[in-house]
């Protein structure tokens, strides 16, 4: 069967560029780069290559760019090492109410240890209103993060105007941009953030690296204490692996990136199109055109997303959805609450993130494999029933 | 995720559908909670003589009301009653933890529908039903997971405000 996989959110394949330049470095290039001697010292020079392609990548210098394990990481890092070292200035924090769990669980985790947080909410189509980060902003205001994009919307956030403020006002601004970095073009110059997380698996890179961006002068505390890699403010022994297939894959994306914009968006536009043509009460969520390219995100009425993507995933068909069935918490996705999509609604949501990989024959075959599926479970919901509708042919 | 028995159970779901004029119906669950049941039953000489179910929920939901249906199907009213939570996971050869709610629904829906039966069998209108329906069931505020336990909390009351 052939597999179709439209969720390069949770996986993006590797480019083989990337695994071939990171293949020496699980074989002869095994050195230590803290080691003062050869086998540690070709292996920084490494590093160094990748730290200067990475930076390109978002128009920073490579000396603001610290590896991380990830997205997590970096988020965790930028809110806690950023409130911590900012504390004479105040302990309150500005967010959005659609953040990843990995800044949402972080500040629910720095409310108890004190910290004063406003959580702005969002428009129908899961905008931030700048204008209500201006008016958040108090005296003690040490730290604004707002997301570049939430992957589950595709919606892009007003970062530049909000970054405009926040320097205005001389607050530190982060944003967590995971969703973006890759996938569209990114500016820290452009976008006047102080600190940026980014991932390396969404442009190809592999899993378990990221980066945070701290702009020269930021004060940040390190999260994690021991040595003096990264500077002394990321210890442990550098991921070399991970990092160089980050060089790599930022390296290609820096020239591909028009390419695969141009590439995802007839698809997704042909998603978003096509399946509520074919399929009745479908809805939208996010931005029509202020969005991800590759990002086509819907809700279908009266079914519930994982039984349609387990049908899917049978068909050879991956996506996601930010159902509650889906999450492990069993609550629907707060990012779709915080839009004003009730929470029945949202249980039926499908998230189609596309990549390179996919292809017109793709959504063809999506076309054909999801409407049977959709009226199946229809046919066995009891809200499809009350309804009293005249169920359309398959 | 799902064991083969639960995705026989899902896939083909046995039981499926209404029953015009049933003698009994139960609903339990709401949309946000992410799973509906309804059952409808036909009795006869105290016998459940059919038992068909409608369901709004994910894989483990369909799954459990299909099993529901077949293990109560031509069983007395009091041995359908007997139905439990754990008799449904053990039928189905065990669910993951997180949908162990899903099995307590199934066994409420067919209660409910008995109940109906025998409200209407001595002229009452069922009105209440035995257990509260607007709850949602999170296995997440089980103490013994604690890894999430310190959010769960907070998105409970989100989503029973909504």
């Amino acid at each position: 069967m052939r597999v179709i996989n439209m969720d390069h959110v949770a996986a993006s394949p590797i480019l083989p560029e990337v695994v071939d330049a990171m293949l020496p470095f699980l074989k002869e290039k095994y050195g230590n780069p803290s080691s003062m001697h050869g086998m540690g010292e070709e292996v920084t020079d490494s590093m160094d290559e990748a730290r200067e392609k990475v930076a390109a990548l978002i128009n920073a210098k490579p000396q603001e760019i610290y590896f991380t394990s990830g997205g997590t990481e970096a988020n965790n890092w930028a809110l806690k090492g950023g409130l911590f070292a900012n504390r004479a200035k105040g302990s309150h924090l500005i967010t959005s109410s659609i953040e990843h769990f990995s800044i949402m669980h972080a500040i629910k985790a720095l409310e108890k240890m004190g910290i004063e947080v406003t959580r702005l909410p969002v428009d129908k189509y899961g905008f931030v209103d700048p204008d209500d980060v201006r008016k958040a902003i108090t005296p003690t205001t040490a730290l604004i993060s707002i997301m570049h994009a939430n992957n589950e919307i595709g919606t892009i956030e007003p970062i530049a105007e909000i970054g405009k403020i926040a320097k205005e006002r001389n607050v530190p601004f982060h944003t967590d941009a995971v969703a973006t970095v890759g996938i569209v073009p990114v500016d820290v110059q452009d976008l006047n953030v102080d600190m940026l997380s980014l991932t390396a698996n969404p442009f190809y890179g592999p899993h378990g690296i990221g980066a945070l961006f701290v702009r020269k002068g930021t004060k940040i505390s390190p999260l994690l204490d021991g040595g003096i890699q990264e500077g002394g403010y990321r210890a442990g022994t550098e991921n070399v692996l991970g990092i160089i297939g980050m060089g790599k894959a930022a390296e290609i994306a820096i020239t591909q990136i028009q390419n695969r914009m141009d590439h995802v968006r007839p698809l997704r536009d042909r998603l978003m199109k096509e399946i509520p043509a074919i399929i009745e009460e479908v809805g939208f969520v996010g931005h029509p055109t202020i969005r991800l390219p590759g990002n086509a995100s819907l809700t279908v009425r009266y079914v519930e997303g994982e039984s349609m993507l387990l049908f899917l995933d049978m068909e050879g068909v991956k996506i996601a959805s930010g159902s509650a069935c889906i999450s492990r918490s069993l609550k629907v996705s707060h990012v779709m609450l915080a839009m004003g999509i009730d929470a029945g609604t949202a249980q039926g949501s499908l998230l189609f993130t596309l990549g390179t990989d996919n292809t017109n024959e793709d959504v063809d075959d999506v076309l054909r494999i999801l409407p049977p599926i959709v009226q199946r479970l229809r046919d066995m919901s009891p809200l499809y029933k009350k309804t009293g509708r005249i169920k359309a042919a398959s | 995720m799902y064991n083969e028995v639960v995705m026989d159970h899902f896939t083909n779901p046995r039981n499926v559908g209404e029953i015009p004029n049933a003698d009994g119906v139960g609903s339990v669950g709401n949309p946000a909670c992410g799973d509906i049941m309804e059952f409808y039953i036909k009795v006869k000489d105290n016998v459940l003589e059919d038992v068909k179910f409608k369901t709004f929920g994910c894989g483990a939901a369909i799954a459990v009301s299909s099993m529901v249906s077949e293990l109560a199907k031509g069983k007395t009213l009091d041995e359908a009653m007997q139905i439990t939570n754990a008799s449904v996971i053990d039928a189905l050869e065990g669910l993951p933890k997180k949908k162990h709610h899903c099995s307590n629904l199934g066994a409420d829906a067919l209660h409910r529908a008995i109940e109906d039966y025998q409200a209407k069998q001595k002229g009452n209108a069922f009105d209440k039903p035995s257990d509260p329906p607007e709850v949602c069931s999170c296995p997440v505020c089980d103490v013994s997971d604690a890894e999430e336990a310190p959010y769960c909390a907070s998105a409970c009351e989100r989503s029973s405000t909504k």
